[in-house]
């Protein structure tokens, strides 16, 4: 194949692969075939459609396909955000270790803003109350020991705003 | 909620299998009916005990931009300025934190570049600083909540 119908051959996955986005962030159709349910929506073959949502859990455009719980509803009433200040050198070593632990559901490296905000590791926690967070936490700063400097936790105390995260069609 | 809503939650944390019948597949990993599966889940979205059900996207893998921000509120301030935030469709969440930095929003745009405007649009409707914080590298996303 040649370099310009490969390039042609990329361009139409791209377009095809946004559309089945678009149409699929709402939700999976509750549908026994759901996938060929899209593929009629968007005038395409079934097989198209699943062999390109596989090649997008592939190549980690999508995450994974499943259900998101509401964790408020499941118990999970108390969310803190752990921020630690850990030396930049030894960051991912550290950030590894934390996100592997099972309570942490997001873990990230993020830019400090000194004076502000002296913080470069971020790992959210869940709880069932806020002793619960602040035990799990407690684990955290055991994990890191002299490794980390200075951390705090902030509870969230209110939602402000909810949505989801969206493409535009 | 009961044993077997218990259990598709569990099971459907995981993935969900891209074939011809993906929920007669499940439904026979869980012992139930491929229709009582579907009215479950559809039960549960509707009553909000589940958020979402299909494919989670990775937002910059998609060609997004995610950022997350912060902004330390006066306290007098705080619901005008939230108003003010949640105003622009590019915030997706905002959460209220027991901080002096007590604003903490993530902003969801197609390009870097209308990140920057978000952030200035805020910052010029608001007169407060925003600290953007966008993720240098990510350890971790996902979380199994055992129910």
């Amino acid at each position: 194949m040649s370099a310009a119908s490969q390039a042609c051959l990329d361009e139409g996955f791209q377009e095809l692969d946004r559309r089945i986005v678009v149409a699929a962030q709402s939700g999976l159709p509750l549908d026994p075939r759901p996938y060929h349910r899209l593929a009629a929506e968007l005038g395409v073959a079934p097989e198209r459609v699943m062999e390109r949502i596989n090649a997008m859990l592939a190549d980690g455009r999508i995450r994974r396909i499943g259900v998101v719980p509401n964790h408020y509803r499941l118990g999970y009433v108390a969310n803190g955000m752990s921020v630690w200040d850990v030396a930049d050198e030894s960051i991912g070593e550290l950030g590894r270790a934390v996100g592997q632990l099972d309570f942490v559901s997001h873990c990230y490296h993020r830019p400090r803003q000194l004076p502000d905000w002296p913080y470069n590791l971020f790992a959210m926690v869940h709880g069932r109350s806020r002793e619960e967070v602040e035990a799990l936490v407690a684990r955290i700063a055991d994990l890191l020991g002299e490794r980390q400097r200075q951390h705090a936790i902030l509870f969230s105390t209110r939602i402000l705003k909810k949505t989801g995260l969206r493409l535009g069609g | 909620m009961d044993a077997l809503d218990r259990r598709i939650i569990n099971e459907l944390q995981g993935g969900f299998p891209v074939c011809e019948y993906p929920y007669r597949e499940v439904a026979e990993r869980l012992g139930c009916t491929e229709t009582e599966l579907i009215t479950r889940i559809g039960g549960m979205l509707d009553d909000g005990l589940l958020t979402r059900f299909g494919p989670l996207f990775h937002a910059e893998h998609m060609g997004g931009a995610l950022s997350l921000c912060a902004m330390s509120v006066p306290q007098d301030r705080f619901e005008a300025v939230a108003a003010t935030v949640n105003d622009f469709p590019e915030v997706a969440h905002n959460y209220q934190r027991d901080h002096a930095m007590n604003m903490w929003f993530v902003l969801a745009t197609e390009t870097r570049a209308a990140q920057q405007v978000a952030i200035d649009g805020i910052e010029a409707r608001t007169g407060l600083q925003v600290f953007n914080l966008p993720k240098l590298e990510e350890f971790y996303v996902g979380l199994h909540f055992e129910v």
